[in-house]
């Protein structure tokens, strides 16, 4: 069974920060001399022999992998989630078979270790990610590399480019998915140590050497400590093969350019505050790179808030969530075929609505930096469009307040409008602060319940008695069954035969374009207008046939 | 079949282990009677409908004035001003369409994570790491100072997530990260109604259009969307959810995207689905075909939040890049 690449010698920086080896003290050794050929041909592929794997095969392979070990509830955090996805890439973008070529340049009179250009990953992704656009894949590289997962060998700002430029892939030891809160004194440590060693690639960069003089400033008192810790590290260093130093200290920098990233770069460590205060586990995270002993009283960070203890399961949350699930079952649900159907016909009845899908008339404001739209929205005078919108429901037609008016005005002439005026009534109720609501709710009771009300709305006797119930704790909530049994008479009763009302098909026919200009006309006039248009096309046709 | 003849658990004070056994029968009956209704994907029977033409979606305006990320937006009704709250306390009033920065109210605290602008257009609410939402009324006159008139509505005992006015000025519904939800009087101050449903944070919430208006979606860290009629659903990506159907209808994800989605909004008719996402981008889904429309370019950090303007001629998004675009 063909394992993650995880113990690939390829890039060499990973064992060799953790350990000190015991290797042969090496002299300090001058850029320009020759180095050996990275040592990475020695390495053991643990995938040899075995079947080649995509990118969803090894993501599969993993999550198996995982079923068997405890899981970490913060395994599942959306941070980790997504450095999972990402390291699934860069593991298989690191395949002998499969991935990037990896390589060793030669140039002028040295060699550059354990390299790929820019180009190489971005037709990478291109082809393993799906992606038809350089742009996008340009896009997800950089992210995975300000990520820290790779990065230029000679800048320290994390991006991608399609060029030839030089990219080196990280260390898993220096990966994000290990929670690392590297602390300001190992940052000092780690510049320290660089100012320590006379080399021309390990310059400071001006920001760097500010932040330096910032941290001396900070530390001043702990400087010595500081400088002696610079010193060990640099002898460590020392003793390390010269290829290997050069692939260390580059995945070390491009570490620091993630956690103390070049100003005006985005900080990718940066975490939403939300989710900070959540931290389960304080204790996963790895605050120093050079070992730094833990300091006794560990001040706690002040926006880690109190562990949630998930909540086993008590006696009571199942009752409920029997309760629940024995609800749920009773629900009645559609079928998918019906759903979708169903949501198929919603978005076509509203496709000439969306100004996204169908260009509104004359255009939309925010393209044409012209408003007549917006004025033509609002205006008394509705469009075809908008009376046509009152068709499809009831709904639609209250929500508009021409509509609105144009129904009432139709329930006046049927006597019936106190429904809907028992409904605005309602609404309006929810909309009070709660000092009026009992005031409010009498006067809707005295206008329409009470016996010789001015305006009696029509409720079965249940609704009723439950209403008259619910007053006795007046509340804003206290007329909903009857406000629910009257939207649904209006629903069924009037509103049909209002869509079929002259009043309405009128507005329907005549308005073929959005008049700004025109002034109000009654039902009559129009009436009037469109039986005498039809008219004279009748004479006309009478007209010719006779002739 | 055994979960309805047996006497009610209530009842008969049974054990844990009975408890859990139950439980467990009956989400395995659910979920098979939801299957046997799983005729049929979304995607498939949207095949016949005509694809999406080009969209040519660019960002319109961009509105620059925080000094650090920005958290949170919301259009007013009048569909062209908007409010925003960012990490550094501050809350703007943009005409989204000249630019101009209409109000500037600087919170107590930082992170103000939620901000709501009030039907009426004459207020906004906002709140964040100060555990409360607080209402302003919007004053014509430039030199009032908005923070006098400052009224503290909600108060709860973590951080507030989200904010809604519902239908008018007078209540305002929280969530917040101490797990509950709740409706208040915005006049008096008082509590209305408290939803306890999220076993951890929540997150956001959503006001559903409805006729009566009073349904609303909460999503939480416990990885639930609840419907205020207690409708618990698993979601990390974006998912599509359809209630009658009582299950997920479609996903949206691809490949390349690796990043979650912070926040969505559909289109005025349900077609186009807008998610921010926490690479920077802007994706425009195709709801009922599942694939990917576009991909929009432009924040310089993760998105916050998306919103659909109230008569769907644009979208604005809010970004950690400190600005906020519109895009149509």
């Amino acid at each position: 069974m063909a394992d993650a690449p995880e113990q690939k010698q390829r890039v060499g920086g990973e064992e060799q920060v953790e350990e000190e080896e015991e290797e042969q003290e090496q002299p300090e050794e001058d850029e320009e001399e020759e180095d050996e050929d990275e040592a990475s041909e020695g390495s053991v592929d643990s995938t040899e022999g075995s079947p080649r794997m995509t990118l969803a095969a090894r993501r599969a392979l993993r999550a198996l992998k995982s079923l068997g070990a405890s899981v970490d509830p913060d395994d599942d955090s959306p941070n980790m989630i997504v450095y999972r996805k990402i390291e699934d890439i860069v593991m298989f973008i690191q395949d002998e078979e499969e991935g990037v070529p990896i390589r060793t340049v030669k140039s002028f009179m040295t060699k550059i270790p354990s390299v790929v250009t820019g180009t190489d990953i971005v037709q990478w992704l291109m082809k393993n990610l799906d992606i038809e656009d350089p742009a996008e894949a340009i896009h997800v590289g950089g992210l995975i590399a300000s990520q820290g997962y790779f990065f230029p060998i000679s800048d320290h700002v994390l991006s991608l480019k399609d060029d030839g430029t030089f990219y080196r892939f990280q260390a898993p030891y220096f990966w994000p998915s290990n929670c690392w809160e590297p602390e300001n004194t190992d940052y000092a440590i780690y510049l320290c140590k660089r100012t320590m060693q006379n080399k021309t690639r390990l310059e400071l960069a001006d920001y760097e050497a500010e932040n330096l003089a910032r941290l001396q400033r900070a530390f001043a008192r702990k400087w010595e400590f500081i400088f002696m810790q610079a010193e060990a590290q640099v002898k460590i260093d020392r003793k390390k093969d010269k290829s290997e130093r050069k692939i260390l200290d580059s995945q070390e920098r491009a570490f620091w350019d993630v956690h103390r990233p070049v100003p005006g770069c985005v900080n990718t460590t940066e975490m939403d505050i939300r989710k900070c205060r959540r931290m389960k586990n304080p204790h996963r995270v790895k605050k120093s790179v050079y070992g730094l002993a833990e300091e006794p009283t560990q001040v706690q960070s002040p926006v880690h808030g109190p562990v949630h203890n998930a909540r086993k399961g008590t006696k009571e949350d199942l009752e409920k969530e029997i309760g629940f699930l024995r609800h749920q079952l009773d629900r009645h649900c559609m079928k998918m075929s019906k759903v979708a159907e169903s949501l198929i016909s919603y978005t076509e009845q509203y496709m000439e609505y969306d100004p996204f899908l169908t260009s509104p008339e004359p255009s939309n404001p925010w393209t044409s930096d012209d408003c007549t739209f917006w004025d033509l929205e609002t205006s008394k005078e509705p469009s075809q469009q908008r009376v046509k919108k009152w068709g499809f429901s009831l709904d639609e037609a209250l929500k508009d307040p021409a509509g609105q008016e144009l129904f009432l005005k139709f329930l006046e002439s049927e006597f019936s409008s106190e429904n809907l005026r028992f409904w605005l009534a309602v609404q309006d109720l929810k909309q009070r602060p709660l000092l009026e609501v009992a005031e409010r709710t009498q006067e809707i009771w005295a206008e329409f319940l009470a016996e010789g009300a001015p305006s009696t709305i029509n409720l079965d006797s249940h609704s009723y008695e439950r209403t008259g119930h619910n007053l006795k704790d007046p509340g804003r909530y206290s007329y909903e069954d009857a406000q629910d049994h009257i939207y649904k008479l209006m629903k069924s009763d009037s509103y049909t035969r209002f869509l079929r009302s002259n009043a309405y098909q009128d507005l329907l026919i005549t308005r073929k374009k959005p008049e700004a200009e025109q002034g109000r006309r009654t039902s009559l006039e129009k009436f009037t207008r469109s039986v005498g248009k039809s008219l004279t096309g009748k004479r006309l046709t009478g007209l010719m046939q006779s002739s | 079949a055994a979960a309805q003849s047996r006497p009610s658990a209530l009842q008969s004070g049974e054990s844990l282990a009975t408890l859990k056994n139950e439980s467990d029968s009956l989400k395995k009956k659910l979920e098979e009677e939801r299957a046997k209704l799983h005729d049929v994907e979304l995607n498939q029977v949207a095949e016949k409908v005509e694809l999406v033409s080009a969209l040519s979606i660019r960002t319109r305006r961009v509105l620059k004035g925080h000094g650090n990320k920005v958290l949170c937006m919301d259009w007013c009704k009048d569909k062209r001003r908007l409010v925003s709250s960012s990490q550094d306390g501050k809350v703007i009033v943009w005409d989204g369409y000249t630019l101009n920065k209409e109000h500037a109210v600087t919170m107590p605290c930082t992170w103000v994570m939620a901000c709501a602008y009030a039907p009426s257009g004459c207020a906004v609410a906002c709140g964040g790491l100060d555990n409360k939402c607080s209402v302003y009324p919007l004053s014509l006159d430039k030199n009032e100072n908005l923070a006098a008139k400052k009224k503290s509505v909600a108060m709860h005992t973590n951080y507030l997530s989200g904010c809604s006015f519902t239908n008018s000025d007078m209540q305002l519904l929280t969530s917040s990260g101490d797990g509950t939800c709740a409706l208040w009087d915005v006049e008096s101050g008082q509590l209305l109604q408290s939803f306890h449903g999220h076993t951890a944070d929540v997150l956001s919430l959503n006001l559903a259009p409805s006729e009566t208006g009073n349904t609303f979606v909460s999503g939480g860290c416990d990885k639930k969307a609840n419907v205020w009629d207690m409708l618990p659903c698993a979601s990390v990506s974006c998912r599509l959810y359809d209630l009658r159907a009582d299950r997920e209808v479609a996903v949206y994800q691809k490949d390349s995207i690796i990043f979650g989605a912070s926040s969505v909004d559909f289109s005025l008719s349900g077609r186009l689905l807008f998610a921010g996402y926490n690479d920077y981008t802007i994706n425009v889904w195709d709801v009922l075909k599942g694939n990917r429309i576009s991909v929009l370019f432009g924040h310089e950090n993760r998105v916050s939040c998306v919103k659909v303007s109230p008569d769907g001629t644009s979208f604005a998004s809010a970004s950690w890049d400190t600005s906020l675009r519109i895009w149509a």
